[in-house]
């Protein structure tokens, strides 16, 4: 009655086909996870995820055509040559972030590694699916064979492009995802000596080789704690000499080239190469104007490196610094390079260290005025720093203030962002004060400003302490003159309830990065 | 026997293993007033004379935004002969605050829309706080920037993020904004109104608005049925509309006149085109208002004293009163009585009064559920970062609000304000609904509710306490804003006079305000001092 059709298996059943199938969706969603790796990665450092997307799929497309076309040259011994590719694709696959990674960092030719891995995967990947099929066509009716094939092929590329940016990259990242998807590959590999047993012959060797290929794998995921931090290296381009996340933010210190430099959430706050360029100009002019200073605040500044300066003039008797993050200032007393270079200037006796948000502490502490107040807060790129610099705050300083008391404010790039640094003065203005904005160049920024203020008329200092390293009185006048690119230009005024300056400095550092 | 001891050996520790099953919420708190039992008490009858009523020029029934401002308008026309009577423990109403070692924080209304120029009691209110900084070149009021609401304002959760503001733009279609923008213009068309003598059709308080025919005919229908009209279906917008009703109203787009509707975004306006008025808010919310105005009554103001008789005679109105706090009847003889407290409650108090208007029957009141979250330590903030308002779409709650946002901490712990209407048809049926649940149950809503948004606030609760406001706030139903009956309800009856948001038919602090100002100066016109009317 039945038709013996050419298509129904001659040989008895001796695989295990359905399980082999399972091995399909496996493979088909660690092959899609490598290509969605080197995408994202290359979006994340190279920008332009359009361009990076696009030529990483074309690559790993083309390649794994290649795979196929190459298929045809293997001839003997499939089952293993199958699993020694599941070995390959997981070794190169699972390893692809780190290598790509450590390539950025290292090397000038981070495309061609680029390519070249997403090549090498691509073509291992192609070569599965051939040998696969052609391991199975004796044991399945070739139209079944295809349709199961490409079935969970295509339905293994779906989980994983679903759980990737779902599930994967939220809880894992791209490195320990690559490295997850390495080892399932290297498992599926260890199964298929099971799976395949018949066909292998002697299957210890093998499977020797999986366990090595897994253990390696093992390594580098219970390592990726280790591994994120040389990762953060790379992109800082320097040793990382010290790193700690507070409640309020992560502080990295690097070393490199004769000098160190800190960073808060990435954000470079001072080299050690050129800071005193920085921090004589924040302190010292206004010292110029009121050299009698007595009982000096300053806010933010947490690295100790403005009162280093302070502590040069001799009518100093008392310095009250506000800093937000205890972090900060324990690191400024006792990590020896930092230390070093602010002169232990947080141990002075006159020196009374506060740890609180300084605009909190100014409107809850009412107490005797200071003659002199240096603003040194990170740049304003979030609402909780973008406060710092409301009119809001220009007033509750005021109140802590004598009527001749001077005001200096760190008041980010004239040049880079120029709206930002005149909305920090016409705000200040707003809040009542006269203001005197000043630049200089600090290598390691760019130019550099600050606005002099004080709730009285005054004149531009043309007197610092003698002996500083970079101002002196011929140089101190010319701060304040500014270049026609960085001249005064019309803002709003940054209150609580606009927080126009957030916005405004989003908008204008986005055309430097 | 042997047996059957172990048996009950095995039962009786198997059943204390179940008694000390771990708590659900590793946290504590507390349901807090206002005293339901009290409150109900009144319908319990008659209530025997005290043994004597103290003689005073006047007397202020409830010490909520309404009283406190009767009271503060009596003192300044120079009436210092008064008392106010609070049945809680606190004066305020809803626009009580609390206060614990983290933050003040609100128990229910918590801002002001910055008032314009001609709006001459809440400016002058806001002057003696100290909030008022000035006028500018136009004549327009400006305002202290610490009391004006910080930036980040609001923002709303959706698609499991956080996003800036709270009409959600991401995933709308051309559709959605073209309907956005016509809605918007439609209230621009609103707040350019003017009548023949030059009201606008709609301003805050509502006793500045025009009565046109025009006007008033928008509230014959409910704000939903207005919006079909002009065939404003958009989900978004109606979204938004829907939650205006139930932030400002308690009750929804089917159960609110289109009238207060409009109100509500019309008369923040100063003219079209304009933005809405900005919000003026304090950490305590409101209750920032009502500390000014409870701050010189000193013992004239006695709380936890219930009035429980209202009855005029020939010299003077008689009001019996239980003193809560000392269990004993008291007694005062007024020469007129201001009684700022809801119609349901002066009813049963007033003598005559239930008979004479029985429009005030119609009156009804959404119950709240407001709670008060203490956290040790903030969520987990991915997305866009917290605001002073933080709503949750897919939520028949209102979210929370940030007390330590406008007193600028923006690190630590803090204390959050969540709210919820319950926005039902049947507000009886809210309301028993509302009563049944105890603690638990209280917490158990919260936590879930906000869940989806924060993940990890469970173990950042220190403290989770609730207040279950029966009455919370009238509702404006279609029909009730302009019937004559319901606002014949201000009117004096006899020598008592009436002064409560409820009267506007919208639950605002000016409202009560406005109602508090015109009923203290009808007393003082009464006694014969009359001056420059502060309204």
């Amino acid at each position: 009655m039945a038709n013996s059709s050419p298509e129904i298996p001659q040989t008895a059943p001796t695989l295990k086909a359905p399980l082999l199938f399972i091995s399909v969706l496996l493979i088909a969603s660690c092959g899609l996870i490598y290509e969605l790796v080197a995408g994202t990665l290359s979006s994340y450092l190279l920008g332009d995820s359009v361009m990076q997307f696009s030529t990483v799929i074309g690559v790993y497309l083309s390649a794994m055509g290649l795979g196929s076309y190459l298929s045809k040259f293997i001839q003997r011994g499939l089952a293993r040559r199958f699993v020694d590719l599941e070995l390959g694709v997981a070794l190169v696959g699972g390893f692809s972030a780190p290598i790509l990674f450590q390539a950025f960092a290292h090397t000038h030719a981070f495309r061609v590694v680029l390519y070249g891995v997403v090549m090498v995967v691509g073509t291992l990947v192609g070569l599965e699916i051939p040998i696969l099929m052609r391991i199975l066509k004796n044991q399945v009716r070739f139209k079944d064979l295809i349709a199961g094939v490409l079935t969970l092929d295509y339905m293994g590329a779906l989980f994983a492009s679903i759980l990737f940016p779902l599930l994967f990259m939220p809880k894992l990242g791209l490195v320990r995802t690559s490295l997850f998807f390495g080892l399932l590959n290297a498992t599926v590999g260890l199964w298929c000596t099971y799976l395949l047993a018949t066909q292998l012959g002697p299957t210890r060797l093998i499977r020797l080789r999986c366990l090595a290929v897994m253990a390696l794998l093992a390594v580098g995921l219970a390592f990726t704690g280790k591994f994120t931090l040389v990762l953060e290296e790379e992109v800082f381009a320097d040793e990382i000499v010290y790193a700690k996340d507070s409640p309020y933010q992560r502080i990295v210190l690097t070393r490199g080239r004769g000098s160190f430099q800190l960073f808060l959430n990435g954000n470079l706050q001072f080299s050690s190469a050129d800071e005193y360029r920085y921090h004589e100009a924040l302190v010292h002019p206004a010292f110029g104007v009121k050299p009698d200073a007595k009982r000096v605040l300053i806010c933010g500044g947490g690295d100790g490196l403005a009162v280093r300066e302070v502590l040069k003039h001799p009518s100093v008797q008392e310095i009250v610094l506000v800093d937000l993050d205890p972090a900060m200032t324990d690191m400024a007393r006792f990590q020896p390079m930092v230390r070093q270079l602010n002169g232990a200037s947080l141990e002075d006796p006159r020196v009374k260290v506060i740890n609180a948000d300084a605009m909190v502490w100014l409107q809850e502490n009412p107490g005797p005025p200071f003659d002199l107040a240096l603003v040194d807060f990170p740049d304003p790129n979030t609402y909780a720093l973008g406060k710092l610099y409301t009119s809001r705050f220009y007033r509750l300083l005021q109140r802590r203030l004598t009527d001749d008391a001077m005001i200096a404010v760190q008041s980010t790039s004239p040049l880079m962002a120029r709206e930002s640094f005149w909305c920090i003065a016409a705000t200040m203005e707003a809040a009542g004060l006269k203001v005197h904005p000043y630049h200089l160049a600090v290598p390691s920024f760019g130019v550099w400003g600050f606005a002099l203020a004080s709730k009285r008329d005054f004149a531009i200092p043309t007197h610092v302490l003698p002996g500083l390293r970079h101002l002196s009185d011929e140089t101190t006048a010319a701060m304040f003159a500014f270049p026609r690119d960085m001249d005064r230009v019309p803002t709003e005024v940054n209150r609580l309830d606009n927080q126009v300056l957030v916005h405004l400095y989003a908008r204008e550092w986005r055309r430097w990065s | 026997m042997k047996r059957r001891a172990f048996l009950a050996v095995g039962a009786i520790s198997a059943a204390s293993l179940a008694c000390r099953r771990k708590p659900e919420f590793p946290f504590q708190g507390e349901l807090v007033g206002p005293d339901l039992a009290l409150g109900h008490w009144l319908r319990g009858g008659d209530f025997p004379d005290p043994e004597r009523f103290e003689p005073v020029s006047a007397l202020v029934v409830g010490g909520g935004a309404a009283g406190l401002s009767a009271a503060w308008r009596l003192a300044g026309g120079g009436m210092d002969d008064f008392r106010v009577l609070e049945l809680e423990r606190d004066p305020g109403g809803t626009s009580r605050s609390g206060r614990n070692h983290v933050s003040a924080f609100p128990w229910a209304a918590h801002y002001l829309p910055m008032p314009d120029r001609g709006n001459h009691a809440v400016l002058r209110l806001l002057d003696e706080c100290g909030v008022l900084e000035g006028f500018d070149a136009k004549g327009d009021p400006r305002f202290a920037e610490e009391a004006t609401v910080r930036s980040p304002e609001e923002r709303i959760f959706a698609y499991g993020q956080w996003w800036e503001g709270l009409y959600l733009r991401a995933g709308a279609s051309a559709e959605d904004e073209r309907q956005y923008h016509a809605f918007f213009r439609e209230v621009d068309r609103w707040a350019a109104f003017r009548d023949s003598r030059g009201r606008p059709a709609f301003s805050i308080p509502r006793s500045r608005c025009s009565d046109a025919p025009e006007a008033v005919a928008l509230d014959g229908l409910s704000f939903a049925a207005w919006l079909d009209a002009r065939g404003l279906s958009s989900p978004r917008l109606r979204w938004l509309l829907d939650y205006a009703c139930r932030d400002d109203y308690g009750s929804r787009l089917d159960t609110t006149s289109a009238w207060a509707g409009l109100f509500y975004f019309a008369a923040r306006k100063q003219g079209p085109g304009e933005d809405s008025r900005p919000l003026l808010t304090w950490p305590e919310g409101n209750g920032f208002l009502v500390d000014h105005l409870r701050r010189p009554l000193g013992d004239r103001l006695r709380c936890g004293v219930l009035a429980v008789a209202i009855r005029e005679e020939k010299d003077g109105v008689l009001v019996t009163a239980w003193d809560h706090l000392n269990q004993r009847r008291v007694g005062w003889k007024a020469r007129r009585v201001i009684f700022a407290g809801p119609q349901h409650v002066a009813r049963h108090v007033v003598a005559g009064l239930a008979e004479a208007r029985p429009a005030a029957a119609r009156i009804r009141n959404a119950p709240w559920l407001v709670a008060n979250l203490t956290l040790r330590a903030r969520p987990k903030e991915p997305t866009f970062p917290l605001a002073w308002d933080n709503v949750l779409r897919d939520s028949e709650a209102l979210g929370y609000v940030a007390a330590t946002h406008q007193s600028l901490k923006d690190y630590g712990p803090t204390v959050l304000t969540w709210y919820r209407p319950f926005a039902g048809v049947d507000c009886d049926a809210e309301r028993a609904r509302l009563r049944a649940m105890d603690w638990p149950a209280c917490a158990r809503m919260v936590m879930d509710d906000l869940r989806p948004a924060h993940p990890d606030l469970e173990g950042l609760v220190a403290r989770l306490d609730v207040m279950r406001w029966g009455h919370a706030m009238v509702r404006p139903a279609p029909g009730q804003m302009w019937d004559p009956a319901f606002l014949g309800l201000a009117r004096p009856f006899g020598a008592v006079h009436f002064a409560h948001t409820e009267l506007s038919g919208l639950a605002l602090f000016e409202e009560a305000q406005d109602h508090g100002v015109r009923a203290a100066e009808e007393v003082l016109a009464a006694s014969g001092r009359r001056g420059k009317s502060w309204r």
